[in-house]
């Protein structure tokens, strides 16, 4: 198992080199030196040679890629793409354009995003699995019927009602919460109360779609004729059997998304005021701050295959067959 | 059966228990207001607001954005401000004695007399007198050991372990303003790596900079990472008098220099702060002055999460200023001098909510949870009706709520230009300004202003905005070339004749007299999304009335800069906010030296007029007085003549506030504005009080209904589950 998790975290490295390479790209295609430079110093009074001076000292003033008038490894190593980026995969995130941390920044962000991820991910997973179970339950009939229609209906609406639609019930019209803001400790139940039942509320009907589906596929399967016919009633069949057995699709979609939770949503912090990492990558798009893009794409990338490969492991606590090789 | 008891008395337990928690929270709750916020401010002495962009920067040297003016205008402390109250704009001293006065120099630094020829002047300097007494809020930087040294200045990684900000510090100390802090901070603007916004314009202006600039450059880049000590460094154009007192000495003539003596650039920046945040441990725990200021004003930044919210609160250790007892007409009327005389500042503290979505700001505001509020095209409708004579008033909903509306024109000038080095719309001859004549009657912007802004804003007739030294109102302030005045109105002439202009210009029709080419003019714009789209539209009809084909060409903002920078426009949109109240601040945007090809200047118009230029540079050396009005009449003329701008408007700001706010007097170019607000906190208690009672049926109508939607299926699974097989149960 060792080998294939060094095998992995190999593979990783092109991947992330990848990355680095195709959000450099985009970012340079939309964004010049200059561009970021004048969005740093703003709209009056700048002059060329400040624009000129902002780049050299922040380094933006070397070519993107391929320095021709260097000689050797210079060439590619005096480069705006190799002085920037790679460090990355020291986890030196260095410093924003405006001169803060990130790596500060980025801790002092993860806890308001977890704060919304974590409640949303477990209650989620309980109320999505639950439902999709008892749709699996009644399955072809009426029950089974409205259940999914009611599904492809609250999954056709966007998710931006939704959060309108929740500040406006809970904040606006019943006064039961704050309409927005965030506030940590236990104080701060009340402010992600709303974010929390408003992302449940948004992701019930395509989650309980993908779980049902999973569920009514094993449903059918052998094993669970033999547990009937062992006499088993229908609650144990589903609880003891079918969803053990479904549970490596299931980890497939949970335990990659874990390491992700720190990435906060982009949306709701949005909305809800929460200073969370999504609405600091926002912040930074906005902004042209590329040294926070890369590090927030990078740091995104590196926790999805760090999920990918916690998924692998799981499988084999899950299931005794699978062995990683 | 002792189990059986067990188990029911166990059960009972639970259920008495769960209805007492029910009970405690429907009546606690209905007491308290669980949709509050701002959980501990139960009457306090807060003013809460929001933001909706993170000030970039807080340091006075570098910070050019109103949204951080919001906050540092409140910290630090310019030698001048504008009176509060006085409109047209007067600057007043703040922490100087009198507004200074320019004395002249000849080229070898001697005194000439204040009424010689302007050519004969080299030099202007300006002595500026401090009051003695100022300090400056408490701060570990001021801190000072046994031996009257800086306590925190040679900090270890373990001195800092449980340091987050500057408050954290157990020593915060303080000490006297004096005016060698204004002298710290004019040379901050040359420091290479600050880049100061204004380093380039002001290096053109006070004496020695551009060369301390050059020099510090090579210090910088001989000495890699070094911090310099700017106090080895003289600057010949800023220099300490005495304790109290400092001169700056600028090349030339410069009226509106004292202007910029109110700006947050010119602010005291004591020493012993630079030195403090320039140690690179706290660096990197982003503890920097462009994050936690230093200053002397009524407040001090008690808290920066510009993520979650900026607390501003009283600064212990301020001078004390007291509200101004006079001020403009109607000002008595409205209740701004109730307070005339009284120590200032009033509010304790004031909490500044980061707000990203206009939707939440104005839901928190109808539940008195925000005193102000901007009102945004969303909620227009809700929150404004125009009355009988078009003046615009609350509604009655919100008037029943005791809110009040206040509106001013900004100083600000939103126009669609041409761009003058264009073979088509561009040039100076007959022809070509009755082309672009003939689009500015075209151009209906009064229609632009009632379809896009909600009626917020006045048509455009002139580069200078109301309340700025040379607008004129009535006849003589409209543009003759656009406008007739019918029945004490400016009326916009009919389309009938932007056509017969057009056919003059040789474009009868629309299409060239000679090749018979329909005429086709290119838009610029980086607008972009279903609001842009919709005025594109608009425009596009605007042309379509005198048969000219409007080609729109949307693109992102940095290209549009650029094509601007590059004179690649044909039309454009673009606008200026006044940076002080003078006529050179927005005449300056038509000086030819001034343009932006090919000297990236602000004039993106290129707009280049020997008369003009020759009228500006007399203009902008003059006192405001007949002469000086009669020279923008003539300015104004030639523009209207050249028509370099198609049409334009100032935008009218409208804000709503609570009945429990007061001396709130809109200023959009004041900036220490904060001071001067009072809060009626127990009348703002009370009432969120009775807006925001929580509303439990409709909980238990939901819990019902789910109840009754679930139990079926239950039923049904019991049924199920407890079936065997032939329909016989167990």
């Amino acid at each position: 198992m060792i080998a294939y998790l060094l095998r992995r975290l190999l593979y990783a490295v092109p991947i992330l080199l990848g990355v680095n390479l195709i959000t450099f790209a985009l970012f340079f295609v939309v964004n010049s030196p200059d561009d970021m430079a004048r969005k740093h110093l703003g709209d009056k009074r700048v002059t060329t040679e400040m624009v000129d001076k902002w780049k050299a000292d922040h380094g933006y003033d070397r070519p993107l890629m391929y320095a021709a008038d260097r000689n050797g490894l210079a060439r590619v190593s005096d480069t705006l793409f190799a002085q920037h980026s790679l460090r990355l995969f020291l986890l030196d995130f260095g410093r924003a354009d405006d001169g803060r941390n990130i790596g500060a920044d980025i801790r002092q962000r993860m806890g308001p995003s977890l704060a919304i991820a974590i409640p949303h991910l477990l209650v989620g997973l309980l109320v999505y699995i639950s439902v999709a179970l008892m749709l699996a339950f009644f399955r072809s009939t009426y029950i089974d019927f409205i259940g999914v229609l009611i599904a492809v209906a609250m999954m056709s609406i966007s998710a931006m009602f939704y959060i309108i639609a929740g500040q406006f019930l809970l904040g606006k019209l019943l006064h039961l919460a704050p309409i927005s803001g965030y506030q940590g400790g236990l104080e701060g139940f009340r402010f992600l109360l709303t974010p929390v039942l408003v992302g449940l509320v948004a992701g019930l009907g395509g989650s309980v779609r993908w779980y049902r589906t999973l569920f009514l596929e094993e449903i059918e399967k052998d094993y669970i004729r033999s547990a009937r016919a062992r006499g088993l009633g229908e609650t144990a069949v589903l609880f003891r059997h079918l969803l053990r057995n479904a549970l490596i699709p299931i980890l497939t979609g949970v335990v990659v998304v874990i390491p992700t939770l720190f990435m906060g949503s982009l949306i709701t912090e949005s909305f809800f005021s929460i200073p969370g990492l999504g609405s600091y990558t926002i912040d930074a798009i906005r902004a042209q701050d590329f040294a926070v893009v890369r590090a927030m794409v990078f740091l995104g990338s590196l926790l999805y295959i760090t999920g990918l490969i916690l998924t692998d492991l799981s499988y084999v606590l899950v299931d005794p067959r699978v062995r990683l090789e | 059966m002792p189990c059986q008891r067990h188990r029911f008395y166990k059960k009972a337990l639970i259920a008495r228990s769960l209805a007492i928690l029910i009970v405690l929270m429907v009546t606690g709750c209905e007491q308290s207001i669980l949709n509050n916020p701002y959980p501990d401010d139960a009457e306090q002495n807060v003013l809460y607001s929001s933001f909706s962009e993170r000030p970039k920067h807080l340091d006075p040297a570098i910070s050019y954005a109103s949204n951080e003016y919001a906050f540092i205008g409140q910290i630090y402390e310019p030698p001048l401000h504008y009176h509060y109250l006085k409109r047209p704009y007067t600057l007043e001293p703040r922490t100087s004695t009198e507004v200074p006065k320019p004395q002249f120099l000849d080229k070898d630094g001697n005194p000439l007399a204040p009424d010689v020829p302007l050519v004969e002047v080299a030099f202007s300097r300006y002595r500026i007198t401090i009051k003695p007494g100022i300090y400056y809020q408490p701060h570990p930087a001021f801190a000072l050991n046994d031996f009257g040294e800086p306590l925190y200045l040679e900090l270890t990684a373990l001195d800092l372990k449980d340091i987050q900000t500057p408050a954290d510090f157990k020593q915060q100390a303080s000490r006297e303003l004096v005016a060698a802090d204004y002298i710290h901070q004019i040379k901050r603007f040359s420091l290479p790596n600050l880049h100061s916004p204004i380093a380039g314009f002001l290096g053109n202006k006070i004496v020695g900079l551009e060369e301390l600039s050059k020099t510090l450059s090579q210090v910088s880049n001989s000495q890699p990472g070094q911090v310099i000590d700017l106090d080895d460094f003289p600057l010949p154009g800023a220099q300490v008098v005495d304790r109290y007192t400092y001169e700056i000495t600028i090349n030339g003539v410069y009226p509106q220099f004292v202007y910029w003596l109110a700006m947050p650039f010119f602010s005291p920046m004591p020493a012993e702060a630079t030195r403090f945040y320039a140690q690179p441990l706290l660096q990197q725990k982003n503890i920097t002055l462009d994050w936690f200021p230093v200053g002397s004003g009524a407040y001090q930044l008690a808290e920066n999460n510009p993520n979650k919210r900026m607390v501003l609160t009283r600064n212990p250790n301020f001078h004390g200023a007291s509200y101004p007892t006079s001020g403009t007409e109607g000002d008595r009327q409205a209740g701004l001098l109730v307070d005339a005389g009284r120590p200032m500042p009033f509010i304790d503290q004031a909490i500044f909510s980061l707000e990203k979505e206009s939707i939440p700001i104005w839901n928190k505001f109808l539940q008195g949870y925000y005193d102000r509020s901007g009102i945004s095209s969303d909620s227009f409708d809700q929150a404004v009706e125009f009355g009988n004579g078009a003046d615009a008033e609350v509604t009655q909903e919100l008037s029943d709520k005791g809110v009040s509306l206040q509106s001013s024109v900004a100083t600000s000038t939103i126009y669609i230009g041409f761009n003058m080095l264009d073979p088509l719309v561009g040039g100076y001859s007959e022809p070509q300004q009755k082309l672009r004549q003939a689009i500015a009657i075209a151009l209906d912007m009064e229609e632009y202003i009632a379809i896009f802004r909600n009626g917020r804003g006045i048509a455009m007739h002139s580069p200078l905005p109301p309340g700025i030294f040379g607008y004129q109102e009535h006849h003589q302030g409209i543009n003759p070339m656009v406008y007739d005045w019918q029945n004490g109105i400016a009326v916009r002439k009919p389309v009938s004749t932007a056509r017969q202009l057009l056919a003059e210009a040789g474009y009868p029709g629309g299409r060239h007299q000679t090749t018979n080419q329909p005429l086709s003019i290119h838009f610029d714009t980086a607008a972009s999304g279903p609001d842009a789209k919709a005025f594109l539209d608009w425009l596009r009809k605007q042309f379509a009335k005198i048969d000219i084909q409007l080609v729109a060409r949307s693109t992102d903002y940095n290209r549009f800069q650029d094509k601007v920078r590059s004179g690649q426009v044909q039309m454009y949109l673009w606008g200026w906010n006044a940076d002080y109240p003078d006529p050179e601040n927005f005449m300056f945007l038509l000086y030819g030296p001034n343009s932006q090809v090919p000297d990236h200047g602000e004039n993106s118009s290129n707009f280049q007029l020997p008369e003009f230029d020759q009228l500006f540079e007399q203009m902008r050396n003059l006192p405001n007085g007949i002469e000086r009005q009669v020279i923008i009449d003539r300015m104004v003329e030639l523009f209207y003549r050249q028509s370099p701008w198609a049409g334009g408007f100032h935008p009218q700001d409208f804000a709503l506030q609570h009945s429990w706010v007061s001396n709130v007097k809109p200023s959009h170019l004041a900036h220490d504005t904060l001071q001067y607000q009072r809060i009626d906190s127990e009348l703002r208690a009370r009432l969120r009080q009775a807006w925001n009672r929580p509303v439990w049926w409709p909980l238990g109508v939901l819990v019902v209904v789910v109840v009754l939607l679930v139990l079926p299926a239950f039923l049904l699974a019991w049924r199920r589950e407890h079936q065997l097989p032939h329909g016989r149960r167990q």
